[in-house]
């Protein structure tokens, strides 16, 4: 089991979805972030007062996936998350040492895999 | 005083201009919950920019094209950069022409700002402004001559009492054809767009409706009967918009909906436009009743089709402006307007004169937007790239952010100003 995070531009939060629904990766989260990554600082003036903004919006993405799903998981991040240019993002696999499915109390593989309702 | 002005008819069209002025930035609110957080304060700022390049372009030209004598197409030039435009009363009222000039200058800027309704989100803020420049004049003041300054239609018995024809009519009809001149947003047809903020287009759509009692109450340019039955038809038929859009919603989804209760604020507001001083206050019901059907219709058949018109102008005012100025046609009544009868009282030519203007005004304002837009396209691009359209045009056009945290903004010193990172806008 591995704990795969995804962070990327939100314009591409939806591609990123789109990617994830046709990978038949059914179980993850998403939350609004703010981070940096060595992208292009905007500069922005409000009344005069000029600054740059160093944190841009991300969407980070967290998904809970056995491990015949992970590359499938990582790809499909990637292919919606891409735009080529700086700031589109980055991809986290972490090792995962435990999961419990509240509702069942299923644990580890089957806690991660969707059941049929 | 001048002679020959009512004091009393001269402070309620001082309250009706603020009114209406009022209501490009209602309109602006309106429009901006409707758009993604990312687009705010574009979106907002297309009605600032209606007020700026609108009053500019009416003061020099448009208000005298609009205005200035009887010729059937178009007004004179004596009234240019307000030639004679001072406190003798305006010929037919009883108070001064500045405030007249004033009066029709918010009608011209709000009717630019509503078009910007169907190119929101993707058109370039400089290309917008020019357009707006040109389009004030082109299409708005000659519509305006044409309905109120003594053109074809009105000398023709054509009544449009507060602006079916050159606010609404014009406006939606443009708004069709700059939405498929600019062409849609990147994602139209394939992701959700939704609005982001419900509360702001509520509010936007209550203060609009607060501002359009100057808007219909002030275009009898009096206190007399006309201006007292347009006020009051303002309440009524809205109203009665509301509660058959009311029935439509749970008709059609089983729960009535905040933005459609918005829309159809606008829309029983904009039937009632041409028609508020001409209807009996019960016809007036049943108009707004009436207005709210194809409207909706339109709305939901529009999301359907590849026409990205953003935020529904036709359906708003140009479906329900040509509906409003019809139904003069039918039900206007001499003993309520003290001006002429519709069909339904023996007057079958009073039908014949609103179904004119019904055709002249949305096919003007089409083809004259459609290539006043192609032209501006030739010279400059219209819309922003892909990349900037993603990012949204708030950081992109302005430099700016409508819900900025502040979190990471470091503060640029004058000196570092010009040693700072590449604007966003100029990424290359």
């Amino acid at each position: 089991m591995k704990l795969v995070i995804g962070i990327v531009r939100p314009e591409q939060a939806n591609q990123v979805l789109e990617a994830l629904h046709r990978a038949e990766v059914r179980g993850f989260s998403m939350s609004r972030v703010q981070g940096h990554g060595g992208e292009v600082e905007r500069v922005e003036t409000y009344r005069g007062t000029t600054v740059q903004m160093g944190l841009s919006e991300k969407v980070r993405f967290e998904v809970a996936v056995s491990d015949s799903f992970v590359d499938k998981a990582v790809s499909a991040i990637c292919e919606g998350g891409r735009t080529g240019e700086v700031g589109d993002g980055k991809i986290f696999v972490v090792p995962l040492d435990h999961a419990v499915r509240i509702r069942t109390g299923d644990t580890d593989e089957g806690a991660v895999t969707p059941v049929s309702r | 005083m001048n002679a020959g002005i009512d004091t009393g008819d001269t402070a309620w069209m001082l309250i009706a201009t603020a009114l209406v002025l009022m209501m490009t930035p209602a309109l602006g609110l309106f429009y901006a919950g409707l758009v993604r957080s990312k687009n705010t304060l574009n979106t907002f700022m297309m009605s600032i920019a209606a007020i700026a390049v609108a009053t500019v372009t009416w003061a020099a030209v448009g208000y005298s094209l609009a205005f200035d004598g009887g010729g059937a197409l178009i007004g004179g030039l004596g009234n240019a950069f307000m030639q004679g435009v001072d406190f003798a009363p305006r010929e037919g009222t009883a108070i001064p022409e500045l405030v007249f000039f004033a009066f029709q200058a918010t009608f011209c800027i709000i009717t630019v700002a509503l078009i910007s309704g169907a190119v929101v989100e993707r058109m370039r803020f400089g290309a917008f402004l020019v357009f707006a420049a040109l389009w004030s004049v082109l299409v708005y003041a000659v519509l305006a001559h044409w309905a109120f300054g003594g053109g074809w239609l009105i000398s023709g018995g054509t009544l449009d009492f507060a602006g079916g024809v050159p606010v609404e009519m014009a406006s939606g009809f443009s708004a069709l054809a700059a939405a498929l001149v600019v062409g849609a947003r990147k994602e139209w047809g394939r992701q959700a767009l939704l609005p982001h903020n419900a509360v702001y287009v509520l509010l936007g759509a209550g203060l609009l409706w607060f501002g359009w009692f100057g808007f219909n109450g002030g275009s009898g340019f009096s206190t007399g009967q006309n201006s007292v039955l347009a006020f009051t038809n303002t309440l009524l038929c809205p109203a009665c918009t509301l509660v058959v859009w009311f029935a439509l919603d749970l008709i059609r989804g089983r729960k009535v909906t905040a933005i459609g209760a918005a829309t159809a604020i606008i829309v029983g507001c904009v039937a009632i436009t041409p028609a508020g001083g001409y209807v009996s206050p019960g016809w007036a019901m049943l108009l707004g009743a009436l207005a709210a059907l194809p409207s909706y219709a339109i709305i939901v058949w529009r999301t359907r089709t590849r026409v990205d018109e953003t935020l529904d102008v036709l359906a708003a005012h140009g479906t329900a402006g040509f509906f409003g100025i019809l139904f003069i046609g039918f039900f206007a009544q001499a003993n309520w307007n003290g001006v002429s009868d519709g069909l339904f009282y023996g007057n079958a030519a009073q039908l014949g004169d609103q179904a004119l203007a019904a055709l002249a005004a949305p096919i003007y304002a089409f083809v004259v937007t459609f290539v006043l837009l192609k032209l501006i396209g030739a010279v400059m691009p219209l819309r922003a790239t892909d990349r900037e359209e993603a990012m949204g045009m708030d950081v992109v056009q302005h430099g700016e952010e409508a819900y900025v945290t502040g979190e990471g903004a470091i503060l640029l010193l004058p000196d570092d100003v010009g040693k700072a990172a590449v604007p966003v806008a100029d990424p290359g």
